[in-house]
């Protein structure tokens, strides 16, 4: 496996990413799409630490461990947003959370 | 690269450290209080921030003046730009405090950990606005705009509150996981997460074919979409106006001027130190893009704000464009001549000061008005020049700073930059800006006519406490002063970024 079809794969993933949160219709759908982005950019940056960087520079592979954490972070905080609109609005569908406009 | 080790970096970094023991040291206090109304946790996190300034000053007195230092194995950088913005940021904070003591949209059960959010949130815009590493980068604009959805969805009970955090969320998120993943296009290019090296290496490998252009571009693009999410600019502005209108008031004062400030600095920053290289910016014509991403903002921002009969959302509109103009500046960091990339952050910084106390103040209006008459639309201004002649006469001086018009701090600031972008040779993009300056006149007008040519149904005058007027006449008398005194644009000019 080169460089090329770990960058492929994570495009793909990425492109899939916002693609999901463009079209579903639910808002975990959406943060799954989310989740993905996040995903795809964590192991771009595993691929180019193992292929581009010299073996003991892992600055990449830290990067992408922070990133995990902080997609886990937003997450919870997501979680608890779309549980605070479920209360509010009997709905998590997006399109139906829509009082504020003009 | 010098840099200094973490134990040595700690005594630079104590502003930080001390707003995160006093953002726990609130949560703690909001434990140990029994009555719920208690406004102790307000007051610690205004210590707090006391605290933290003088933490600021001494570093900065200890650094010296001209001289930058590297923390943490150059993760973060500390120089006069950064401590400029610290400054401005936790001055903000301070006044978002104020304004929520005064507020009474908020739930007096739930007000500690909102201070103890407000602190973390004034942390994360610290480290943006010092941060020179693409982690570092990345995890300070994700602490900022964490705990910023939940400071928008603050009001339980109010489904626009968990609206506006919904919509703040879902944006932000797909931003930030974009921006992420231009970071990491940047990082696979010169294989360095350090701004200074990727400044270094992006022309060599450019030069030897071994990345393109129009890569540089893209990631470029991705990076811009996470950075224009901060700054409000189009087309990443879709949730600004939603958010403003249904976070509490204080907050939406606080993202228009506190979260802006920090997304611009962390801009000039990463644009400034990270693709010094002007040859770099000029082969993909950063410049551009830049200009007409900032021509649009104003525009869409201006035009949009004309029908708007909330004054809240009216503001927002009105903050977009604002961030438009300062944007014009942005565009001057890509010019190849050092002398009018330095007059380009200059004029954004002295653009910034005045922007804080004119929008600011409007902000606090928009609370005293909210608490009073009960409303935030343009109705309940009527009449607001016989009801509360002071209140009217600070707001008025507020909206005419913002509109440009002379004598006023607006003015001054806007004249900072047309004239920076003139001499830049942006002959059209100052002209769009001028023209913009003209349209909002109209919607900044209607208020003024409500508050001075209508006549409400209810005559009665709003009464406030003396701490009120106090408070408003920090606002006011900058408004008034800064562009005849013109102290603040020598002195913006010290705040040099290195």
């Amino acid at each position: 496996m080169s460089l090329q079809h770990y960058l492929v794969i994570s495009a793909i993933l990425f492109s899939l990413g916002i693609f999901a949160v463009l079209t579903r219709k639910n808002a975990i759908s959406i943060l799954m799409g989310i989740e993905l982005i996040l995903n795809s950019c964590n192991l771009n940056f595993v691929a180019f630490s193992r292929f581009v960087t010299p073996p003991e520079n892992i600055d990449g592979q830290i990067i992408a461990i922070f990133g995990i954490v902080l997609a886990a972070a937003e997450a919870a905080v997501f979680l608890a947003i779309i549980l605070a609109i479920y209360r509010e609005f009997g709905s998590i569908r997006p399109d139906e959370v829509d009082t504020l406009k003009g | 690269m010098d840099y200094l080790e973490n134990i040595e970096s700690l005594a630079y970094f104590s502003p930080e450290i001390v707003l995160v023991v006093f953002a726990a040291a609130v949560i703690i206090l909001d434990l140990l209080v029994k009555n719920r109304e208690s406004e102790k946790t307000a007051y610690l996190s205004l210590v707090g921030l006391g605290c933290s300034l003088v933490a600021i000053l001494l570093t900065n007195s200890i650094l010296g003046t001209d001289e930058s230092k590297n923390l943490f194995f150059g993760m973060i950088r500390l120089d006069g730009f950064a401590v400029f913005f610290k400054v401005l940021l936790l001055l903000a904070t301070a006044a978002t405090i104020l304004f929520s003591l005064r507020s009474e949209e908020l739930d007096a059960r739930l007000k500690g950990e909102y201070y103890a959010l407000l602190l973390a949130v004034t942390f994360g815009m610290f480290l943006m606005a010092s941060s020179t590493n693409l982690l570092m980068i990345f995890i300070s604009l994700e602490t900022v705009s964490l705990t910023s959805y939940i400071l928008a969805g603050f009001l339980t009970h109010s489904p626009r509150s968990s609206e506006a955090a919904f919509k703040y969320i879902t944006y932000g998120a797909v931003a930030s996981g974009t921006m992420l993943f231009g970071l990491s296009l940047i990082y696979g290019m010169t294989g360095t997460g350090d701004l200074a090296a990727i400044g270094q290496q992006l022309p060599i490998v450019l030069a030897e074919g071994q990345v393109t252009t129009l890569g540089i571009l893209i990631a470029i693009t991705f990076i811009l979409a996470g950075i224009g999410y901060k700054i409000a600019s189009v087309p990443f502005h879709m949730w600004s106006p939603d958010v403003y209108e249904g976070a509490p008031i204080p907050i939406t004062a606080f993202l228009s001027v506190a979260s802006k400030a920090a997304g611009f600095a962390l801009f000039l920053r990463f644009f400034f130190s990270g693709f010094g290289n002007s040859e770099v910016m000029q082969s993909i014509d950063l410049g551009l893009l830049l200009a007409i991403v900032s021509a649009l903002t104003m525009t869409i921002g201006n035009l949009a704000a004309l029908p708007q009969r909330n004054v809240k959302r009216l503001l927002a509109y009105s903050s977009i464009a604002h961030g438009g103009y300062i944007l014009m500046g942005a565009v001057l960091l890509t010019n190849g001549d050092a002398a009018i990339v330095d007059k380009g952050i200059g004029a954004i910084i002295f653009y910034l000061i005045v922007y804080f106390f004119m929008n600011l103040g409007a902000f606090y209006v928009v609370v005293l008005i909210a608490n009073e008459a009960g409303t935030e639309m343009i109705e309940g201004y009527r009449g607001l020049s016989s009801r509360a002649p002071l209140v009217a006469g600070a707001m008025a001086i507020f909206l005419a700073s913002l509109i440009g018009i002379p004598i006023f701090a607006g003015f001054f600031g806007k004249w900072v930059l047309f004239t920076a972008v003139i001499e830049g040779n942006l002959y059209w993009l100052a002209f769009v800006g001028l023209l913009n300056s003209v349209v909002s006149l109209y919607y900044y007008a209607r208020i003024l006519k409500a508050m001075y040519f209508e006549s409400a149904e209810d005559t009665e005058r709003f009464s406030f406490s003396k701490g009120t007027f106090a408070l408003l006449s920090v606002f006011v008398v900058p408004t008034l002063l800064i562009g005849l005194l013109n102290i603040f644009y020598s002195l913006s000019e010290k705040f040099t970024l290195q």
